[in-house]
């Protein structure tokens, strides 16, 4: 297996999506391969570096016009 | 070498992200007109849907007014949600949608979502560093927020939206596509090479040795 494969099968690798013979391959190149264990590690922190962030909370004149507006058109389309 | 197997990503459940028993209570409430339920709905996801609005135009004005649309036509739509999907993952359909005819209005010359990309250039990353455990871990979360706000904003736009959608708020590939009327393949290519490309970007803050 080529390290390209490993780019263009990295998606679905993290994802769990392969089927179990590709995923063994691939297992098996980064046993060897340490450029694409590193790439495919990284990788898989860069995802879980965003997606395990919680969003900041809402800068509070930003919150303040968010409700204002919600107030007033809700009132109106329940009317 | 101790394992070839690196295993999948792990999400945690993060307090946003947790669906509360209520939620199909205060949806029914909403649904009947109840605007008080529906506001406790909106304190609930906010926070998330004004990231994804900031995230996708860039744009601090047009993420507000995005935000705002997206809560009061999911108000005034609300009769068609038939709860097929979580309450959430439909809100940031509608969240997307107004996103995105922000990001148009503004550049329309930059912004084709549905055009096939190619970008000829050589996926296989040059250059590989390690980063050495938990590098996030290095810096204070305001200044990570900074970081992730830098690269991401970074990536050009058919990257980012998918992103987005995919890593982020975690919808699935099919939903993705769905979502920004793209092909399967389409979501899938983009995703690999918006994941590289952040990866890429992140490498400079988080590489091993790496000093602050």
């Amino acid at each position: 297996m080529k390290c390209k494969t490993i780019i263009t099968e990295l998606a679905d690798y993290l994802d769990e999506a392969l089927d179990p013979s590709l995923r063994t391959q691939i297992e098996e190149h980064l046993g060897k391969c340490q450029d694409c264990r590193v790439v495919v590690d990284t990788c898989k922190q860069t995802i879980e570096i965003f997606c395990n962030s919680e969003p900041a909370p809402l800068p509070p004149s930003t919150r303040l016009r968010l409700h204002e507006a919600l107030a007033k058109r809700l009132r109106r389309v329940r009317a | 070498m101790s394992s070839s197997r690196i295993g999948p990503v792990v999400r945690r459940p993060l307090p946003s992200q947790v669906v509360k028993d209520d939620e199909p209570v205060l949806v029914a409430a909403a649904k009947a007109g109840d605007i008080s339920a529906f506001e406790t709905l909106v304190g609930r996801y906010e926070r998330k849907i004004f990231r994804l609005t900031q995230n996708i135009t860039q744009n601090r004005e047009d993420a507000e007014d995005a935000m705002q649309e997206a809560f009061l036509k999911a108000f005034e739509h609300l009769q068609n949600f038939e709860g097929n999907s979580r309450f959430y993952t439909w809100l940031v359909r509608i969240a997307v949608n107004q996103a995105l005819m922000k990001l148009r209005k503004r550049r329309p010359n930059v912004v084709s979502l549905d055009e096939e990309i190619d970008t000829g250039e050589d996926l296989v990353p040059r250059d590989v560093e390690d980063w050495g455990p938990s590098p996030a871990d290095r810096y204070a979360q305001t200044e990570l927020s900074g970081i992730l706000n830098k690269v991401i904003s970074d990536l050009d736009a058919p990257f980012r939206v998918v992103f987005q959608l995919r890593d982020i708020e975690e919808l699935s590939t099919e939903e993705t596509a769905e979502a920004l009327g793209l092909s399967v393949p389409a979501v899938k290519s983009r995703l690999l090479r918006a994941r590289l490309k952040l990866r890429q970007a992140l490498s400079q803050y988080f590489r091993r040795g790496e000093n602050k």
